[in-house]
């Protein structure tokens, strides 16, 4: 156990800069920003430090800081960190100094955006560490509440609907969570996620659920799957994305995508997965028609959307959906004769990657979205622009890499993930991989169009006037990323080295109890 | 020493070119031209001692495996490959691209994005000599898909022209197409064998063991995996080189430059598929033992070649721009190639490949020369007059006709389509093959005759082909080399001297007598003969007197030429289809997101609001007075609630850090405690 609470800093990091920005209310815009970025760093200079004692060859969970809190309820202050929330880490890490930069120039009070925000990231961050349910479920609520007002209050035109939508769904989706969780503690008397998974991996969680009466055990499943499949989303609870995601000013967008999409993925692995793994088991194959509708179906209503910002969103909902495909796919397979650990890790370890490729490729094209409709005075149709190319060819050259790192190109880093996920699920459930096929075709399909119809051309629309490339602040979001796209694309060691011991251990471990 | 493991440095070195100029500014025209051409010149001498090192043992495989990354248990390898196969498609790659690099320092001189244009050419080169070295399936996709993105690039490089904007975004899809058959392919081959390297000391997928276990007929039919997992390999393949019916990408792509045309949609690129199906040949051919099984993967390939071959050198008679009808023409050509391969020689494949790369190089670099000339006239009915004024280009273009016609004995091309018909003609499944294959032949010398006659003869009937003028040394010199190559390569490979043949298969091949099978020989001779002839009939007894006149064959068959000219109206027939099926498909998908899913919420809401309604109702009916004041209470506060919905948001704050200062407070005594 490390001497100092690496982990608690990690989280408490972000709000301790979002208190002194509360507690200080003469500071200058500048000065908040200032702040609000140097604390949004330390994510990033915590998670250095992290990588340092981090031990690579271990699955387990480490830098662990376990206290007694609330003894009644028997709730522990539990943080905990492992391969799968370290790479999440990172990415916030690496996003949320990005999207503040993001919205660096952006009208109305930047103390509230930075403290809003920094309580977005720190919620966010808690969310990945916390290993007991009671904070574990205040960190995920309460990163609703600076979402909704960072939207409500810095968004487009319809951000009031799309604000409210998105939190009374994901609220919703969480209160069946909830009730799920009352009753696990009801059945087990316990909250701690070590202790729930080991009880779901010997069944005993199952049969105390059962104990409490025949329609738990699958109501407490269907809720806890409910909670989770509104917040990444899986197909058909999607429908608050698209408009949340659009309406989010830039920064916003970027942060959603990149990293509280991920919270979803990230409560199927650590969560349902392993409390319920019989009746996930059962329930995979109906669960992975909903996964293909989101990869198939996703790609193509993204084809059809005029507006930049939520194509881009639905692309993240067919890019999750990989995600959740892989993760389903591999729970069918669990509990066959035939061993499936090959295909089981490649499908497990490509949704990794996948999870952290997604966030740079889909916060990138969000921040390129947000620049082409600064310049065009908040206009982000395909047909208000043309031939961006010609105006700004470095920014063409940064969303073309990004864009083409979304499509799976190899060389950059989203085909590492997808090409593992679809080895994987072939080798579990070939049909869905074929199947998911389309979405990979419709995905290159509209992103293409959407290059044609922006960039390619002559100069027309809001890019026929002058219009500015890139400056300074957006090369300083922009170039990290897309310099990791290569980077991961070409030695996706860096990352796998960090998880593999982990997903090793969990496909080593299919057998159903 | 293994040289194999030295063999990263030839897609190295034009990898390093394109990233320096990628990163070079607009004004270094000099340092990102200089850089690719000395990345080039540089992979050329190291393709050469590949060359030598592969030649010195020629049936061994030489290899060089490393680890990518580790996952589960196990690791994701990669690897290097050195044999006769790569070392010759090295030199020919590199060699060919050099010369084209070097001809692009002319054509593309005006060209205000030259420097950009050295970068793409250069990351092209290395793609392609990546996947040319790969030992890995996946390495070899990896480089594929970036010879698509670069030949994407390319093909787009004049991308204010929404033209070519279109046609870059129809290569990449319609190639894209046949790649998702070849990664689900790779998919199936990486499941079942565990490994996709291609030789791995008795591990890998092309060696025996795997063979065996892929040959058997495991799947529904008594198919084998192997000839599905081929077939899907196959389809990747059939994309990139433009076969029936995934060809429809690669005349739209010479809305590219001419120099891209040549290089990457003529001599190398559209290649790659072929040599793709030679490099897993042993895959491809593993279910031949299994007579039993209902079909064999390479009586697919065989058949899709024989189509593509008629079928490119049927539209290739119609067109009217000089580089459609030689677009046209390598669709023809690449169908011959996947047939060899299909009848089971890939080696006479390859054969036609390396002397097609020459030729077709050769006929688009004098294409440009004309093109460069004439300032961007394209259309032949407006050329004509060219061959005294143009003497070098007329030439070596000429050369590179009958070479491509299949000129006897003396021209690469005869001795390449001769050992692929004979190979034909062996197979023992069908006969339809070399009868497409021959009726090819006759097309193929009558289309050529057509296009030199109506460039190079006859007068000038446009201003601007009247103003041509012979292009400079460094269009017409790489224009020499590539001649010189057109005619020397199909020695290599003659029936009396089959070094070609040895080195490929690693076995001495006997020597022959000069014509193997004299029927045939006289047969495509005479073929030959009948193109020509009626080649100059129509077009070169009475050449065309203006712009305006119709063409012979048009007016004597308008509807067969109307079709035919419309590339058999395919292009429509995918707008139809398969567009028609996509577009259909995001209908739904949008229309089910808008009125189905988020319709379903809303009903919920409004469910809600109902029983919110009738609660009300019961109240107020039903309930007393002091109910009411409950909720006057909650009505109170909900106006309470409005009043901090204020969208005030120092109201907000406070409230917020109320809340947090509470929060931090909980957490700090449930620390003490």
């Amino acid at each position: 156990m490390s001497p100092l609470p690496l982990l608690s800093l990690v989280i408490f990091a972000p709000w301790i800069g979002a208190a002194l920005i509360a507690c200080l209310p003469r500071l200058g815009a500048g000065a908040c920003r200032a702040i609000a970025l140097a604390f949004s760093l330390s994510t990033l200079a915590l998670s250095a430090v992290i990588l340092g004692c981090y031990e690579r060859g271990a699955a387990g969970y480490q830098l662990v800081e376990m206290h007694g809190w609330i003894g009644a309820l028997a709730v522990h202050y539990h943080l905990g960190l492992d391969g799968l929330s370290l790479v999440l880490v990172l990415l916030t890490g690496l996003i949320a100094p990005g999207a503040l930069l993001a919205s660096w120039r952006q009208p109305g009070s930047p103390r509230l955006f930075s403290l809003l925000f920094l309580l977005l990231q720190g919620a966010a961050l808690g969310v990945f560490l916390a290993l007991d349910f009671f904070h574990w479920f205040i960190f995920w609520e309460l990163s609703l509440i600076p979402a909704y007002f960072l939207i409500r209050l810095w968004g487009g035109p319809g951000a009031g609907r799309a604000a409210y939508q998105f939190v009374i769904y994901t609220l919703g989706g969480s209160a069946f969570l909830l009730l799920g969780f009352v009753a696990i503690f009801a059945a087990t008397g316990t909250l701690d996620f070590v202790e729930l998974a080991r009880m779901g991996a010997d069944g005993s969680l199952a049969a105390r659920l059962a104990a409490l009466g025949g329609f738990w055990p699958k109501a407490v499943f269907a809720g806890v799957l409910l909670g989770f499949a509104v917040k990444v989303p899986l197909f058909p609870f999607h429908t608050w994305l698209p408009p949340a995601y659009a309406e989010a000013p830039t920064s916003v967008s970027m942060f959603l995508t990149a990293v509280m999409s991920k919270m979803g993925v990230y409560g199927f692995l650590r969560l349902l997965w392993p409390l319920f793994p019989a009746p996930l088991h059962a329930a995979s194959p109906f669960l992975i028609w909903l996964a293909l509708g989101g990869a198939v179906l996703g790609a193509f209503a993204a084809m059809r959307q005029s507006d930049i910002k939520r194509m881009i969103a639905y692309s993240s909902i067919n890019h999750l959906s990989y995600c959740l495909l892989a993760i389903f796919a591999v729970s069918a397979a669990s509990g066959r004769a035939a061993p499936a650990g090959d295909a089981a890790a490649a499908a497990l370890g490509g949704t990794l990657l996948q999870m952290f490729n997604h966030g740079l490729s889909a916060g990138a094209l969000f921040f390129c979205a947000g620049i082409l409709e600064a310049r065009a005075g908040g206009r982000r149709g395909l047909g208000d622009f043309g031939g961006v190319r010609t105006a700004a060819p470095v920014l063409a050259g940064l969303c073309g890499i990004a864009m083409f790192s979304s499509l799976g190109l190899p060389g950059l880093n989203g085909f590492v993930g997808e090409f593992l996920i679809f080895r994987g699920v072939w080798g579990l459930v070939p049909w869905a991989a074929a199947t998911a096929c389309l979405g990979l075709f419709a995905t290159a399909l509209f992103l293409l169009t959407f290059w044609q119809r922006v960039f390619h051309g002559p100069r027309a629309g809001a890019a026929a006037g002058p219009f500015a490339d890139v400056g300074p602040l957006d090369l300083a979001v922009l170039v990290p990323l897309v310099a990791l796209m290569f980077l991961l694309g070409v030695l996706p060691q860096l990352l796998t080295g960090l998880f593999n011991p982990l997903v090793a251990s969990w496909a080593a471990h299919l057998s159903l109890p | 020493m293994n040289p194999a493991s030295h063999l990263w440095v030839i897609p190295a070195l034009p990898l390093l070119a394109a990233a320096l100029g990628a990163l070079t500014p607009r004004g270094g025209r000099r340092l990102a031209a200089g850089a690719a051409i000395a990345a080039m010149a540089g992979a050329l001498i190291a393709s050469c001692f590949a060359l030598h090192a592969a030649l010195a043992a020629p049936a061994a495989h030489l290899t060089c495996n490393f680890e990518w990354f580790r996952l589960g248990g196990g690791a994701v390898r990669l690897g290097w490959l050195l044999d006769p196969l790569n070392g010759l498609m090295c030199v020919m790659v590199s060699l060919v691209s050099l010369l084209i690099f070097i001809f692009s320092l002319g054509y593309m001189d005006e060209d205000e994005n030259f420097t950009r244009f050295f970068c793409f050419l250069a990351l092209f080169a290395a793609a392609m000599l990546g996947v040319v070295v790969s030992n890995s399936l996946l390495l070899l996709f990896v480089s594929w898909e970036l010879v698509g993105l670069s030949s994407y690039l390319l093909i787009g490089f004049w991308f204010h022209k929404p033209s070519a904007a279109a046609a870059a975004k129809k290569a990449f899809i319609v190639t894209r197409i046949g790649d998702l058959g070849f990664f689900i392919g790779l998919v199936w081959l990486y499941d079942s064998t565990g490994s996709l390297l291609l030789y791995d000391g008795g591990r890998g997928i092309l060696e025996a063991h795997a063979l065996a276990g892929l040959a058997a007929p495991a799947l529904a039919g008594g198919l084998a995996a192997s000839t599905a997992i081929g077939l899907l390999i196959f389809c990747g393949a059939a994309g990139k080189s433009g076969q029936f019916p995934l060809h429809v990408w690669l005349p739209d792509a010479m809305e590219g430059p001419t120099p891209v045309s040549a290089l990457i949609h003529a001599a190398t690129m559209v290649a790659a598929g072929v040599f793709l199906m030679a490099r897993v040949f042993p895959l491809m051919a593993a279910d031949q033992a299994l007579a039993s099984a209902p079909l064999h993967a390479l009586t697919v390939v065989a058949g899709i070649g024989a189509v593509t071959a008629l079928m490119g050198a049927a539209i290739a008679v119609a067109q009217d721009d000089l580089k459609k009808v030689l677009a046209f023409s390598t669709v023809s050509q690449l169908g011959y190639m996947m047939l060899a391969v299909g009848v089971g020689s890939w080696v006479a494949a390859i054969f036609h490949l390396l002397t097609h790369a020459f030729f077709k190089a050769l006929l688009f670099l004098g294409a440009g020369s004309v093109i460069h000339a004439t300032h961007h006239e394209q259309d032949i009915r407006r050329l004509g007059g060219l061959g005294g004024r143009m003497r070098v280009t007329f030439a070596t273009f000429a050369v590179g006709m009958m070479a491509l016609a299949g000129v006897p004995f003396v021209f690469s091309g005869f001795w390449s389509k001769e050992s692929i018909l004979h190979a034909a003609m062996e197979w023992e499944v069908s006969r339809l093959p070399l009868w497409a294959g021959l009726a090819g032949v006759v097309l193929t010398a009558y289309y050529m005759t057509r296009l030199t006659f109506e460039v190079f003869a006859g007068r000038p009937r446009s201003h601007a082909a009247e103003q041509a003028r012979e292009s400079p040394a460094v269009i017409t010199v790489p224009l020499l080399v590539l001649a010189a190559g057109a005619i020397l390569l199909g020695f290599l490979g003659t029936p009396a001297w089959p070094w070609l043949q040895s080195q490929l298969t690693g076995a001495a091949v006997p020597s022959g007598p000069l014509i193997e099978s004299p029927v045939l020989t006289a047969v495509s001779v005479i073929l030959v003969a009948l193109g020509l002839g009626a080649g100059w009939y129509l077009y070169g007894r009475r050449p065309r007197s203006d712009a305006g006149a119709a063409d012979p064959v048009a007016a004597a068959f308008p509807a067969v030429f109307a079709f035919l000219a419309a590339r058999m109206k395919l292009d429509e027939l995918y707008a139809l289809t398969v567009g028609r099926l996509s577009s259909a498909l995001s209908w739904l998908a949008d229309f089910l997101d808008r009125r189905v899913w988020d319709g379903a919420i809303r009903l919920l809401a409004r469910l809600g609001e109902l029983a919110g309604l009738m609660n009300g109702e019961a109240d107020r009916d039903g309930l007393n007075a002091g109910f009411d004041a409950v909720s006057e209470g909650f009505r109170r506060a909900g106006r309470a609630y409005s009043r901090a919905q204020s969208g005030d948001a120092q109201g907000y704050l406070r409230a917020l850090a109320v809340g947090f200062v509470v929060l931090v407070v909980l957490v700090l005594m449930g620390c003490s405690r």
